[in-house]
């Protein structure tokens, strides 16, 4: 896909000219960090002077595993909490808020390891998605009359985003019987129904089967369409340039170089620290091993 | 052997109290481990709240038997709120093991002298069902099908009692298929999936905490009744298994589950142990293997090998749906 | 099946792994174990003076008894006091001692010819304990005039609690607080070590396997019962009894892994499920202990009876002496081979994460295999201890369950010597906390501290925070 079709929308063009630094201030940030520190006894996972994210585009978040991108979604999205830092969205403070209060605010982010509900089914998922329901409070939940209209409303949005996912043929299977990278786009379009503002996706493509990346990446350039603003993390540096506007890379927990896609890929420290290191480098059979059941038992989660 | 009393003691033992007694607090289990995960094994904590709420309240407080029964579900949702707060972040196995303390600290404070005044120390209390059994419209006599014929008291309780069953399993089926009920099956899966979709996760599980804790003062209730005292020694850790295991022998996550899975528990034992009591009486056992003093003892050995099965072979339960359970949560 | 092994994770991280033997041989050999077990316990026991059995009383039609968990018929009081009377190392036989509750005369005994006394009271509660002075052999006083009675308070569960009248040369005792204090300090030392040896293989287990066992009280139990069987059934000095008891304690946990937890694991039974499982285990065992080995406690024919030697401020028994001693050491060679041994750090490797640990070569059943037969052969040596200060009877090990897991959490679990410490704060904690409430709230007051501990710290002590995302 030529770049230039890509790089489209109002925030895109407000990106051009700014200096390619880390921390460089944007003209209409929707989400700005400062100072965000997060320890691990003597390991700094992450350590954020200052970022700020534009409204309206497509931002990738790259770096080599462990740089700490996962944890300042966390840090960000309420599921951790760091030792030090403020961060505001949409200009309000947000250090200390719940992650349920973030989401509602209309902060959404997905997971790296899916988190598709998989005894419930694909349209149940969906409907978990959707906020304010009436039949989500205790009493009110005892009267169906005064819930199932909203629920009307609210399966046919679902269906709706089932439909563009082309998920709407699995909605009344359990979504523990779809595949890897239908998982990941259940956990996307679910993501949509909280309605959000800023969508944060933590490797949406991750172990996602290539006759699907397209379709996946054509989806969150959708989301830009739409006048929504994306934040993920992705590996692979081709999808990185095809889509996104700006780009930001992290090493051992800090912003160590922003910019445009092609002036970011082109940077040496940027090569050093990332794309020569590890990107393309294939895993070994063995390391490829190691990280899948380290996965899995992370899954499990009887040992972390 | 007398297969006739076996027949006629197991047929007795379907409907009556302790099946009932089971079935309440199971129906409350079920509402936390089988609908939203939350692995309490305080269950008996909560049905203590309830015995002790009428009897402390009727012949301590001197209260009315109405007010005291309300003072039964207001110690249940206090004990709710006081072990939540702090405790619903935990993972499932310190859940386990907060929720299985608190409920011997409440035994183990219930029965000491200190507190003689209010709970009757070791020896619990008594005297407090009158105000109960004055509203019993049944003359005197007997009522019931054959074997399970019970006394004008028995059967006021046990008619009261079973439609509470009914009346709170309607409860659940209500909730459960509302999106308040979806919310918590999403919790019982993964809890950070539903926080990030900007659901309140502590808040519904403190909900479904005080929900079930309710439906365990209700037991503690029907128990208190049916033995017209309190005891704190009835209150320990096994209580809360053996409704565990009624639970999980009739399917976690299933409305009527925990009702079928009480009742069909409860006469389990009750058959088993006729079975030896007139095995034995007829000389086929011998005092090496199994003497009379020991089968009430099997009871509890049955309830361990019904747990480890059930868990091993057929977590679903009799009801279950395997693809739906909640077991391999965290 | 229990048996199918079904290909989990494990399988795939471990394909270079060797082929297991089938779980059900090992299953009936487990069985054959137990059968074992039971047979020497039964065999072994001493034929109990045979009341005649009152006859059991199912729940007849008309009777209004409604008791889903109430204790077992036809078992007898568990809780008694009992004590030893000795004039300088010598039993003194004969004396008369009456037990009274509020004026009400409970029950009386005379010593044997070892010195013992027991009198069975009928539940938890105050009692006052006197010792008919007149009873006294010729020449033997107490050593305090006017201490011929006593005041004590049983706990659940307790067993027999102790009433001590000491015996010959007069010398007075106060007890204030202080006073008391060294005396509690140097009891709850040894209960925190004994708790330690339940504690440590409790954690271990729970970091490699990840099993939150429920079933460890009644390993300890078993262990206590095992060394009954060995002392008091087969004679075996008591010494001897616990060494072949913690032997034998670590092939069947060796033996219970491999016939039940394995299998479990491979076929990917959740931790959850792994859990209520060992629920029904504990079910399992403490009942099958109850019927086969009684419910009343009892001790072991040495080391049961001894007066305390006096060490400055406190006596101490000399069977306590060697408890904290062999305690100390075991516990520190446990803890120094975890840390400098080749298993201690393929031990490590696992808890941390077993996947990895697979793939870099260890042998991860075989880790878990060793880590169980450990665990048990030091709940078996914890067991016997415990019941030579509480005595043996089936609930021992349940009664201390919770305490363990105090201990473990507060040190984190998976840590063995997180543990370690743990268990040491709470057996002091249980002990001191008695000069300020009433000792029958001490184990509340343990279990307040486990809840305060995981509300306010839920990785422990040690611990460390869990990953999401
Ligand atoms: N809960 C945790 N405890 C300890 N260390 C952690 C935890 N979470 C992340 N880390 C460490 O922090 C670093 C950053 O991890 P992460 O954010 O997952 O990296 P990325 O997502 O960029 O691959 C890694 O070194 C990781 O091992
Ligand atoms: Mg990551």
């Amino acid at each position: 896909m030529p770049a230039d079709v890509t790089k489209t929308g109002a925030g895109a063009a407000a990106l051009a000219g700014l200096e390619a630094r880390p921390g460089v201030p944007k003209p209409d940030p929707i989400l700005v960090a400062d100072g965000v520190v997060r320890r691990f006894g003597g390991l700094t996972a992450v350590e954020v002077d200052h970022l700020e994210v534009q409204r309206g585009v497509i931002t990738a978040l790259i770096g080599p595993n462990g740089a700490g991108k996962t944890t300042f979604f966390n840090l960000l999205t309420g599921f951790d909490k760091p030792d030090e830092g403020t961060w505001a969205f949409e200009g309000k403070d947000l250090a200390g808020v719940p992650a349920y209060r973030v989401a509602r605010r209309g902060m959404v982010r997905t997971f790296q390891l899916t988190k598709a509900l998989s005894k419930m089914t694909v349209l149940d998922n969906m409907r978990l998605g959707a906020t304010g329901q009436r039949g989500e409070s205790f009493f009110r939940a005892l009267v169906p009359g005064v819930w199932s209209g909203q629920q009307r409303g609210i399966d046919e949005r679902a269906r709706d985003l089932l439909v563009r996912f082309k998920l709407d043929a699995k909605a009344s299977d359990f979504a523990g019987s779809l595949s890897g990278g239908q998982r990941k786009l259940l956990e996307m379009a679910r993501a949509l129904m909280v309605e959000p503002t800023l969508v944060m996706l933590d490797e949406p493509m991750a172990g996602v089967n290539p006759a699907l990346t397209q379709s996946l990446l054509g989806h969150v350039k959708d989301l830009r369409e739409q006048g929504m603003t994306v934040l993920f993390v992705e590996h692979d540096m081709d999808m990185v340039r095809d889509i996104s506007d700006w780009v930001v890379v992290m090493a051992q927990g800090r912003v160590v170089a922003e910019g445009p896609p092609d002036v970011v890929m082109a940077d040496p420290a940027v090569i050093d620290a990332y794309l020569g290191a590890h990107h393309d480098a294939p895993l070994s059979a063995e390391e490829e091993q190691a990280q899948l059941s380290a996965a899995e038992a992370e899954l499990e989660g009887g040992h972390a | 052997m007398d297969f006739g009393v076996i027949f006629d003691r197991s047929v007795f033992a379907l409907f009556a109290d302790q099946s009932l007694i089971l079935a309440l607090a199971a129906i409350g289990l079920n509402v936390h481990f089988g609908y939203t995960g939350l692995l309490n094994f305080g269950q008996v904590g909560f049905a203590a709240m309830g015995a002790y709420g009428i009897a402390s309240g009727v012949t301590y407080l001197e209260l009315p038997f109405g007010v005291s029964l309300l003072l039964g579900i207001a110690l249940a949702v206090l004990l709710a709120l006081l072990l939540g707060v702090p405790t619903l972040r935990l993972r499932a196995d310190y859940l386990a093991i907060v929720t299985i303390a608190s409920s011997e600290v409440i035994r183990l404070t219930a029965r000491s002298a200190e507190f003689r005044e209010q709970t009757g120390g070791s020896s619990g209390l008594g005297g407090f069902a009158q105000g109960f059994y004055d509203l019993n419209p049944f003359g005197p006599g007997s009522y019931g099908i054959g074997p399970a014929s019970y006394d004008s008291n028995r059967f006021f309780l046990l008619v009261v009692g079973w439609t509470l069953v009914v009346l709170c399993s309607l409860l659940v089926f209500l909730l459960m298929r509302s999106p308040w009920g979806r919310v918590l099956r999403g919790i019982r899966e993964d809890e950070d999936a539903v926080r990030s979709l900007g659901k309140n996760v502590v808040g519904y599980k403190m909900q479904s905490l005080i929900l079930g804790g309710v439906f365990g003062a209700f037991s503690g209730f029907a128990f208190a009744l049916a033995n017209s005292s309190v005891q704190p020694d009835n209150y320990g850790t096994q209580f809360t298994f053996l409704a565990f295991a009624a639970m999980i022998l009739g399917g976690a996550g299933r409305v009527i589950g925990p009702v079928v899975g009480a009742i069909l528990f409860q006469t389990l034992l009750v058959l088993v142990e006729n079975v030896l009591i007139e095995a034995k009486g007829a000389g086929y056992i011998s005092d090496a293997v199994l003497s009379g003093n020991d089968i009430g003892a099997v009871r509890f050995v049955l309830v361990g090998v019904v747990l480890m099965a059930l868990m091993i072979f057929r977590p679903q339960g009799l009801f279950g749906d395997k693809k739906e359970l909640a077991l391999d949560a965290r | 099946m229990l048996v199918v092994p079904s290909s989990t994770r494990e399988e795939t991280a471990l394909g270079h792994r060797p082929a297991v033997p089938a779980p059900r041989r090992a299953l009936r050999a487990v069985l054959l174990g137990l059968a074992a077990v039971l047979l020497l316990l039964t065999g072994g026991a001493p034929a109990a003076a045979q009341a005649p059995p009152p006859p059991p009383a199912p729940s007849a039609p008309a009777a209004p008894s409604a008791d889903p968990s109430a204790a077992p018929d036809g078992e007898e009081p568990v809780e008694g006091i009992a004590g030893t009377l000795a004039n300088a190392g010598e039993p003194v036989e004969g004396v008369e001692i009456a037990v009274e509750q509020d004026g009400q005369e409970v029950g009386t005994a005379t010593t044997d010819e070892q010195g013992r006394w027991r009198v069975p009271v009928p539940g938890p509660g105050d009692y006052t304990v006197l010792l008919d002075v007149e009873t006294l052999p010729e020449g033997t006083d107490l050593r305090d005039e006017d201490a011929s009675s006593r005041d004590v308070t049983v706990r659940e569960g307790q067993g027999n609690a102790p009433a001590l009248f000491l015996l010959g040369e007069g010398r007075s005792g106060g007890s204030s607080r202080l006073d008391r204090a060294p005396q509690l300090i140097v009891g709850g030392l040894q209960f925190g070590l004994v708790l330690a040896m339940g504690a440590i293989g409790l954690s271990l287990i729970f970091g490699t396997t990840g099993l939150t066992n429920f079933a460890h009280g009644e390993l300890i139990t078993g262990g206590a019962i095992l060394g009954y069987a060995l002392n008091v059934g087969l004679g075996l000095n008591l010494i001897p009894a616990t060494v072949i008891a913690v032997i034998v304690g670590g092939v069947l946990g060796a033996l219970l892994d491999r016939g039940l937890w394995r299998p479990l694991r491979k076929r990917g039974t959740s931790l959850i499920a792994q859990l209520v499982v060992s629920i029904g285990l504990s079910f399992v065992l403490r009942y099958l202990y109850l019927i086969y080995y009684e419910g009343s406690a009892r001790s072991y024919a040495q080391y049961s009876t001894q007066s305390p030697v006096d060490l400055g401020p406190v006596g101490v028994l000399p069977r306590d002496m060697v408890i904290i001693a062999v305690s100390l050491l075991v516990l520190v060679a446990v803890g120094l081979g975890l840390q400098r041994t080749r298993f201690g750090k393929a031990t490590r490797a696992v808890a941390d994460n077993p996947s990895l640990a697979a793939t870099s070569g260890i042998d991860v059943e075989k880790v878990n295999n060793i880590v169980w037969a450990m665990g048990t052969a030091l709940a078996v040596l914890g067991g016997i201890f415990l019941a030579l200060s509480q005595q043996v009877g089936y609930q021992l090990g349940q009664n201390a369950l919770l305490l363990l897991f105090a201990g473990v959490t507060l040190g984190g679990l998976g840590t063995a010597y997180g543990a370690l410490v743990g268990s040491l704060v709470i057996g002091l904690f249980t002990q001191l906390s008695t000069l300020f409430i009433a000792a029958e709230l001490q184990v509340v007051g343990a279990l307040v501290i486990l809840i305060l501990i995981l509300v306010v710290r839920p990785q422990g002590i040690l611990g460390s925070r869990e990953r999401v995302g």
